[in-house]
This record gives C-alpha cells, sequence and structure tokens, in this order.
C-alpha cells in the first residue's frame, strides 16, 4: 500500500457504508473518478493513527453540462440586465427605484422596488421546516425550557439596559458561565449577547499589529470582519486542505514578517466546526497537530457543530475524541443547538480573565437577557442529562440517525451532495440561476420550507439548496421530505449525480469487515 | 390520449429549456424577445445548412478526388 500524493495512506477497496473504491487524492479532498462504475466513495486514512473513526468527506465535481448551461443562464441574464439598466436610463421605461428628486434635497421618500418583489401577504400553515438550525429541537414552545425561562420572566423581567462591566453582571449570567464551562471541559468562559459580535470583537481584543492570522478560505463573515478589524496580516489557506496550512505555516516560520523578517509575534489558526455552506467538517486533528509542531494558537469557532456532533453533544472536539485544552480559544453560539442567542468564548482562565478586561462586546454591548440565560442553561442540563430525563440522549442519537439516513436516501436518489456524513447540514446542487427560485417555490407548493442560496453566498455556479436537519424531525417527516424532493428533482432534472450508491449493508465498519470482503 | 401525452411531453420540455435558459423569471415581453431572437438564428442557421452545405460537400469532394486522381494518374 504505497502512500499516494499528500501522504495519505489508502486502503485496498472495502465495504465501509456500503461501497468504496477507485479515486484519486489531490489537495486533501477525495475526487471519485467518473470513470468508477456504480457509485462509491473511498475510505481514506490520513496520517496512521490520528483519525480514530472514517473520516468521508465529499465533494462530487460539477458535470461539465451542467456548467456551461449554468454560465449561458448568467449570461443571458446579464444582457437582459444590461437592457434594463439601459431602458431606465434613457427613460423607455419607467423606473421604480428610489431617487432623489432635485426639489427635495433634504427629504427622500421611500418607494417601494420593482413590482414582483412585493410580498404576497400568502399564510401557509403546516410547512415543514427544513431549513432553521434547530439542531436538537430545542426552540419550541412547549417543554421544560419554556416554562423554567417564563419563570425568569416573571422574576428579573426581559431587559438588562447595562453592560457586563457595568451594573449588567447578573447572578444568572454567573452560572451560565460556569456551567458553559463545565460543558465544554475548559477552565473558564465567557458570554455574549450575539454570536456574530462574539466573533468580530473579540478577535480584535486577541490579535494586534504584527500577528499573523491564518485563516480558512471559507470562513464566516464574522471571523473575517473580526480578522479585518484587528489589522493582523491575513493570509488564507485552502478549504480544509491541510498541505496548503502547513506550507504557509513553514513560510511564516521561516521568512517571518515581510520586510523586516522579524519573527511573528503570535500566529492564530482560524477554522470552524461545521462549514455551513458545504457541510463540511474541519480536521481537526491535524490542525492540533500542526499546531503542536509550529507553536500557534488555534481559534476554534464552533457555532454549528456545539450540541450536534460528537456522543454527548460536546461538539467537534469530542467528535474526534480529542483533548479540549489542545484548542486555545474554543468559540461557539447558543442560537444553534440550544435554541437561544448568544455566543461564548472558552479557554484556560488567564485568557478569559484578559477577555473581560480588554473585549469590546463586555465594554460596549448589552448583556443578555435573563429569560434567554435561563434557555441556554436548561437546555445544556437537559442535553448533558442533569434534569433527570434521558432527553438530550434521545436527541443527540436521533439527530445523528436523522442525518446518516437523510444523505444516504439523498445520495441513493442520484443527488450531488456536499459535505461529511455525519454533518446535519445538508446542502444540495442547483448549480443554474433559474432552478435556484424554482426549487424554494416549488417545494413550498407542497409544504416544505427549505432555504436556497446562490452568488454571493456561494461560488457563482454552485448555488445550493441547505437542509439543516434537526432531531424534532421523525422518520415520517424525513419520508414525506424525501419524497418530495424526489418530485420535485424529477420535475426540474436535479439528478446530476454520476455515481449510484449501493445501499449499504448495515454493517459497522471494523478490521473483521475488512478481512471479510477481500476478493 | 397518445396526442395528450405528447403535449404534456412538449410542455414538459418547454419548461426545461425556460428553467434552463433562465426564460422563467425574465417578465413576459422580455420572454417573447428572447424566444423571437433564439428562433430566428435557429431559422438562420438551418437555412444556411439546408442552402450551402451539400455544395460545400461536393466542392470538397471534387477537390479531393482531384488529388486523388492526379496522384493516382502520376503514379500509373
Amino acid at each position: 500500500m504505497r502512500p499516494g500524493p499528500g501522504g495519505c495512506c489508502c486502503r485496498r477497496p472495502v465495504r465501509a457504508n456500503g461501497c468504496v473504491a477507485n479515486g484519486e487524492v489531490r489537495n486533501g479532498y477525495v475526487r471519485s473518478s467518473a470513470a468508477a462504475a456504480a457509485g462509491q466513495i473511498h475510505h481514506v486514512t490520513q496520517n496512521g493513527g490520528l483519525y480514530k473513526r472514517p473520516f468521508n468527506e465529499a465533494f462530487e465535481e460539477t458535470p461539465m453540462l451542467v456548467a456551461v448551461l449554468t454560465y449561458v443562464g448568467y449570461g443571458v441574464l446579464t444582457l437582459f440586465g444590461y437592457l434594463r439598466d439601459f431602458l431606465r436610463h434613457w427613460r423607455i421605461e419607467k423606473c421604480h427605484h428610489a431617487t432623489e428628486r432635485e426639489e427635495q434635497q433634504v427629504i427622500v421618500r421611500i418607494f417601494d422596488s420593482e413590482k414582483s418583489l412585493r410580498y404576497t401577504g400568502n399564510i401557509i400553515k403546516d410547512v415543514i421546516n427544513m431549513g432553521s438550525y434547530n439542531y436538537l429541537g430545542f426552540a419550541r414552545n412547549t417543554g421544560s425550557c419554556q416554562e423554567a425561562a417564563a419563570k425568569v420572566l416573571e422574576e428579573y423581567g426581559v431587559g438588562v439596559c447595562s453592560t457586563r462591566q457595568e451594573i449588567g453582571n447578573l447572578d444568572k449570567h454567573e452560572e451560565l458561565e460556569k456551567l458553559v464551562a463545565w460543558f465544554l471541559g475548559v477552565e473558564a468562559a465567557m458570554t455574549y449577547g450575539m454570536g456574530f459580535a462574539t466573533n468580530s470583537m473579540n478577535i480584535p481584543a486577541l490579535v494586534g499589529k504584527g500577528c499573523l492570522i491564518l485563516s480558512d478560505e471559507l470562513n464566516h463573515a464574522s471571523l473575517v470582519l473580526g480578522a479585518r478589524l484587528s489589522g493582523a496580516t491575513i493570509r488564507i489557506f485552502k478549504h480544509n486542505n491541510m498541505q496548503s496550512l502547513e506550507k504557509l505555516l513553514k513560510d511564516a516560520i521561516v521568512y517571518g514578517q515581510p520586510r523586516t523578517r522579524r519573527p511573528w509575534k503570535k500566529i492564530l489558526i482560524l477554522v470552524e466546526g461545521i462549514y455551513s455552506m458545504e457541510g463540511s467538517i474541519v480536521r481537526l486533528p491535524e490542525v492540533i497537530a500542526l499546531k503542536k509542531k509550529y507553536k500557534a494558537y488555534l481559534y476554534l469557532d464552533e457555532a454549528h457543530s456545539i450540541g450536534a456532533l460528537g456522543p454527548t453533544g460536546r461538539g467537534v472536539v469530542e467528535y474526534f475524541g480529542l483533548d479540549p485544552e489542545d484548542v486555545d480559544v474554543m468559540m461557539g453560539t447558543f442560537t444553534k443547538s440550544f435554541g437561544a442567542s448568544g455566543g461564548y468564548i472558552g479557554g484556560k482562565k488567564e485568557l478569559v480573565d484578559y477577555l473581560r478586561t480588554h473585549s469590546h462586546s463586555a465594554v460596549y454591548a448589552t448583556s443578555l437577557s435573563p429569560p434567554v440565560v435561563e434557555q441556554i442553561i436548561t437546555s445544556m442540563k437537559c442535553i448533558m442529562g442533569q434534569d433527570g430525563t434521558s432527553l438530550g440522549k434521545e436527541c443527540i442519537q436521533q439527530l445523528a440517525e436523522n442525518t446518516r439516513y437523510f444523505r444516504r436516501r439523498l445520495k441513493e436518489m442520484g443527488f450531488i451532495i456536499y459535505g461529511n456524513e455525519d454533518s446535519p447540514v445538508v446542502p444540495l446542487m442547483l448549480y443554474m440561476p433559474a432552478k435556484i427560485g424554482a426549487f424554494g417555490r416549488e417545494m413550498l407548493k407542497r409544504n416544505i420550507g427549505v432555504v436556497v442560496v446562490g452568488f454571493p453566498a456561494t461560488p457563482i455556479i454552485e448555488s445550493r439548496a441547505r437542509f439543516c436537519l434537526s432531531a424534532a424531525h421523525t422518520k415520517e417527516i424525513l419520508d414525506t421530505a424525501l419524497k418530495e424532493i424526489d418530485e420535485v428533482g424529477d420535475l426540474l432534472q436535479l439528478k446530476y449525480s454520476r455515481h449510484r450508491l449501493v445501499p449499504l449493508l448495515d454493517r459497522p465498519f471494523d478490521e473483521t469487515t475488512y478481512e471479510e470482503t477481500e476478493d | 390520449m397518445d396526442f395528450r401525452r405528447v403535449k404534456e411531453y412538449f410542455s414538459w420540455l418547454y419548461y426545461q429549456y425556460q428553467i434552463i435558459s433562465c426564460c422563467s423569471v425574465l417578465e413576459p415581453w422580455e420572454r417573447s424577445m428572447f424566444n423571437t431572437i433564439l428562433l430566428t438564428i435557429v431559422a438562420m442557421v438551418v437555412y444556411t445548412a439546408y442552402v450551402f452545405i451539400p455544395i460545400h460537400i461536393r466542392l470538397a469532394w471534387e477537390f479531393f478526388s482531384k488529388i486523388c486522381g492526379y496522384h493516382s494518374a502520376v503514379s500509373t
């Protein structure tokens, strides 16, 4: 078994998760070659023993015809856009845009936009929600979380009206922070009122000029904003590509700062746990190995992975079986799995004490509202199993089963799905611009609400529909949704995949399976 | 019955054409303009093919047969 390019060791074809075959490894991705018959996923273990479980991530290549037709579609739209702009400029067509009249330089009247962008005013009931980040199903109006929040609402009220450093530090906040630190397995934690603000206001407090930030290609806007505000030098490595990251680290250590060649004050690696547009999971064992080798710091944004990955919901660190102390700054949000709002940063006690005094969010932003804090506390205790029920464990297991089932069924139907097998975010590729709107509308006609995304949130030809699975989805709900997706996929001709997944053998992967299926 | 199935098939085909070329998101007058231009171009291509391709093929055949004829005339 000769190692392939990039130091990866490829096992012989194995019946893990159903099937496997030839693929070539390039840039840390596994691209199944089009010639491989009857669709198969390659099982790759990188760097020997770093990964304790199979890491199956696939990003199927765009079919050539589909790419050409997508560009043609965008070309037609661009031409018509220019034509309409021309007509509006020469007043052949009535311009509905908001423009200032010469007489009214001070007061500007805001008009409605184009005819087609008015709210229809329709109310549709009983729609299956496949688009919200409600991974563990805590966003509901019944249950213990809602009762606890209602009680705290009566006791504390809603508004705090002050910042953490002034009068806004309630005992609820202290209780929450102790709980978050215990949940994550770190020394201390600090919470903030808004998840976006947690990233954008705390990265400037941690790094400054003379430091280096190595940030993933597809990082979230909050991380990018925080990095730019800090004033540090930013270098981008290819998405989830450890060879690219290692090269950047080596160059940073060897060459130092650009003109003076002095060593960098700090090197900070910014990655996310689950990337929500791709559905991919970060290669955390390798990142941590690189971080230790080159003595850099790691900032992990677990917005989507906390509560959703790992056998007890502790996030991507537990999913890979690693030590939380290896990650220097563990950041996350309460918006997704906990059904509340806000963000947190966890780490060593010195780090959190430093952030309490130096973070912009602590000084200027109002602290979390008490009922929201209670929602987080109750949901976190439920996940940990401390409220006496096994509801948390069941939710986590249900989410994992839903994820595997949904992804497998979609792949069997022939859609192109991006991302890791275990990620609850499922992007389904649409590619053509007209299909974006058509897919959303057709699904809504069939009472299923989905989120469709196009440029500029995604690359121009890779527009997609993003499904977010939830523990609140039962198998019947998923079956209904899958039936409708199948129908709409046939109607709009969305089944682009050239690899058909063979229905899986329901056997867990272990060494014995490997021995048995040797041909 | 068959006629209705054929009509359904064509309307499905037209829908696919609309989706792929983004006609479904254009306004009706833009749609008719795009269809007219496309049909005009296709009609011109078909006419040109009908009128000119046989003549070009005949000329090419004569050209190549003359070369081969010359070659065989020389060799014999």
